[in-house]
């Protein structure tokens, strides 16, 4: 068996939820199911159980790792949790399901493939549920899971599970989400989590755990637009690599190929792929994620913080930007006028801002216009004029090219998670 | 829009989890290497700071590692893994310093402690610190997995320390996307952990595949141990077994590395990669719940010791 483990996908998927909602129990299970929980975890966690005076094992001080979490019952971070079947390897990013946790849920949500959201199927849509669908949506996770829990709890019943989705779908044709898949489970009792219900025998869909190992995710990259932000130029300096000039990054976009006519942003200047080279040895063709060194045919002036890219598809370039950014800062506030420091792909700038155009209340989605500031957990859209010219996609086409954080000059604290809507 | 099963196509442009994982640590490796003027990679002769210099060989190949490997050395050592350490380093070309935590007891920085249980497991936290200030480090990699340890689990890659070299859980800066902050002043530094996603599964499969020469005692091989705490530990020199504790020979394995005085061993007849592979598969505990006497003291040893400066 342990050979066939080697070509698994790795699925990066994010939940959030507060106590009530079987979140944790439902990884509980997946983990306890897959096994993935060790005796001397389950042995610890009774055992702070006991001393909580909690009458049943608290699934939840499995992942609550920090003595705040413990003492206060609650998440306040993100956890980050692995599981693996024979199929696919697991990374669950863990996060507080409540509205001062924003900045959490939208940490964990960078990063994630596929989101799972647990509605009750007691209380149906709720203010929570339509918030981690909101950030899901922003942040753009391909995958939605809605999991309709607790269906113990509603007698198993059909009509109860399609009033959930009827009104969760009619919530979500106000978000920019792609692929959506409702399953009814009960965390508690297993059912639909690792296996098939035998008490919904009018369910016709696959169990959650399938779900997760069978969902396509392979084609969720942009295999399309060619970008690679150079991260560090290597040379070597030694005898048997004497004129060795590797430009080392990791793929963004698109696919690369040696033969590969290229242009290097901001120079504007082309050359050819002559070599994509690895430890391993050369490659045919690199896409993302991979992690490659790229020789060029001509010798050019290329650094840390350029790009290359396609001549005849490249990236916008400019120093003016509108985004949503997610305020992170605990301490200080945005404002038009705040200078920041922006990074994004390889490159670190200054930024200031410009304007704030609005806030949106993350419950309703309404925008709050002619606000003066952002606080912490809050979003809104802003105009950024940065010191010098970034090299960016829509973060709606591209995670890692569309995306940037900024950072406080003064405590040095990231503060801010922005997603590039385009050039002003 | 609706219920009902997806099917997965293989897709000539998906990477196994071993190769994006390696991509993943190769990422944060050169990033740290364009971004900060010091960085220093602690290594512990253990499987995962062996497979974190093999990630380091890669991202920076074909120029050599462009940093030094810090040993902090308990003196407490299995001498197969002080072989192994020296014969990698000189391979590598890199520099090697060591941090000497028999140095800091001697001249009185750190006390040693006493009784049957002594340990220097967390006198390494001071050798830890001294050596970065002197050597003015401003990032050390660590080989930590989220997978080890709950307070782990809540960790950054990108870990920020204060001046006392200090770990504020409560104040860890968010880390989204690809995008991690290495901002300090002057005195502050970064621990960076580049195999945090990875599992100790994940780690031997690496092993494995990529054929990674490992120190014998990760291997089934018969060694004189006693019983104390339900684990077997090693008849060293720096470790008494008490009256109660007869020492006897068995067939065992390492599963982690570190102070011989408190790394425990576990019965095991896997004497080959394959071997230890289908038993980390199977296996039911934790490998630090399984084999290091020091974090079973508590709930949150391993956050106190770190909020200290530990690994």
């Amino acid at each position: 068996m342990a050979m066939a483990l080697h070509n698994r996908e790795i699925l990066r998927l994010a939940t959030a939820g507060s106590v009530d909602d079987g979140k944790s129990t439902l990884i509980g299970r997946l983990l306890y199911d897959t096994k993935s929980i060790f005796e001397d975890q389950l042995e610890a966690v009774e055992r702070t159980s006991i001393q909580m005076g909690s009458q049943y094992v608290n699934l939840a001080l499995l992942t609550d790792g920090l003595r705040a979490e413990r003492e206060q019952g609650i998440t306040i971070d993100v956890a980050y949790r692995y599981f693996a079947t024979p199929r696919r390897k697991f990374i669950i990013a863990d996060t507080p399901g409540h509205i001062q946790y924003t900045r959490n849920m939208v940490t964990g949500a960078s990063t994630a493939d596929l989101a799972l959201i647990l509605i009750d199927a007691r209380n149906g849509v709720v203010e929570q549920s339509r918030r981690h669908a909101f950030i899901s949506s922003l942040l753009r996770i391909p995958h939605l899971v809605v999991c309709v829990n607790k269906m113990d709890l509603v007698g198993y019943e059909e009509e109860a599970y399609e009033l959930v989705c009827a009104e969760f779908t009619e919530f979500a044709r106000k978000l920019d989400v792609g692929d959506v898949t409702f399953i009814p489970i009960s965390a508690l009792h297993g059912d639909n989590v690792v296996d098939r219900s035998a008490s919904m025998a009018w369910y016709q869909g696959t169990s959650l755990l399938h779900h997760l190992e069978h969902v396509h995710i392979a084609s969720d990259r942009n295999l399309i637009d060619a970008r690679f932000p150079v991260q560090y130029v290597i040379r070597p300096y030694n005898d048997e690599h004497h004129d060795y000039r590797g430009l080392a990054g990791t793929v963004a976009g698109g696919i690369f190929k040696p033969g590969d006519e290229v242009m290097v942003l901001p120079s504007g200047l082309t050359s050819r792929v002559a070599a994509i080279e690895t430890f391993d040895g050369s490659l045919d063709e690199a896409c993302a994620p991979m992690s490659v060194t790229i020789r060029l045919a001509d010798d050019l002036d290329v650094s840390r913080g350029d790009m290359l890219c396609r001549p005849n598809n490249q990236p916008m370039v400019g120093q003016d930007i509108e985004a949503m950014v997610c305020w992170m800062g605990d301490r200080t506030r945005l404002t038009a006028g705040a200078k920041l420091t922006i990074k994004h792909t390889t490159r670190t700038a200054r930024a200031l801002v410009k304007e704030l155009r609005y806030r949106l209340d993350i419950n309703s989605l309404h925008r709050q216009e002619g606000v003066e500031s952002l606080g912490l957990n809050d979003i809104g859209r802003v105009s950024l004029r940065t010191t010098q010219p970034l090299f960016f996609d829509e973060y709606r086409r591209n995670r890692a090219t569309g995306s940037f954080i900024l950072i406080d000059e003064s405590s040095m604290a990231t503060v801010g998670a922005g997603m590039i809507i385009g050039p002003e | 829009m609706s219920p009902g099963p997806t099917t997965a196509t293989p897709s000539p442009h998906s990477l196994s989890n071993l190769r994006e994982l390696e991509a993943e640590s190769i990422h944060i490796m050169r990033e740290v290497a364009a971004e900060f003027e010091c960085p220093g990679l602690l290594f512990s002769g253990g499987k995962d700071s062996i497979v974190m210099l093999r990630l380091a060989e890669k991202a920076f190949w074909p120029a050599k590692v462009p940093f030094p490997v810090v040993h902090v050395d308990t003196g407490h050592n299995f001498d197969e893994v002080i072989a192994y350490r020296d014969k990698r380093v000189a391979e590598l070309g890199v520099r090697l310093i060591v941090g000497s935590v028999q140095a800091d007891i001697d001249a009185g920085r750190a006390i040693e402690e006493t009784g049957p249980r002594a340990s220097r497991n967390r006198l390494q936290t001071v050798t830890l610190l001294r050596t970065i200030e002197e050597q003015r480090f401003d990032a050390a990699f660590g080989g930590a997995r989220r997978d080890e340890d709950k307070a782990r689990a809540k960790e950054r890659v990108f870990s920020f320390r204060d001046e006392f070299g200090q770990w504020d859980p409560k104040n860890q800066r968010p880390e989204l996307w690809a995008l991690f902050n290495g901002k300090i002043r002057r005195g502050e530094h970064i621990r960076v952990f580049p195999i945090s996603n990875w599992t100790e599964l994940d780690i031997w499969q690496y092993v494995d595949e990529e054929k990674i020469e490992l120190p014998s005692i990760y291997f089934a091989h018969r060694r004189r141990v006693f019983l104390r705490d339900n684990m077997w530990l090693a008849d060293t020199p720096f470790v008494t077994p008490q009256a109660n504790e007869p020492i006897i020979e068995k067939l065992v394995r390492f599963r982690t590395v570190g102070d011989a005085s408190c790394t425990g061993a576990v019965e095991s007849a896997a004497d080959t990669v394959e071997k230890v592979i289908a038993e980390v598969a199977a296996t039911r505990i934790t490998e630090r719940g399984a084999t290091r006497a020091d974090d079973k003291i508590s709930e949150a040893g391993m956050e106190d010791r770190k909020k200290e400066g530990y690994f």
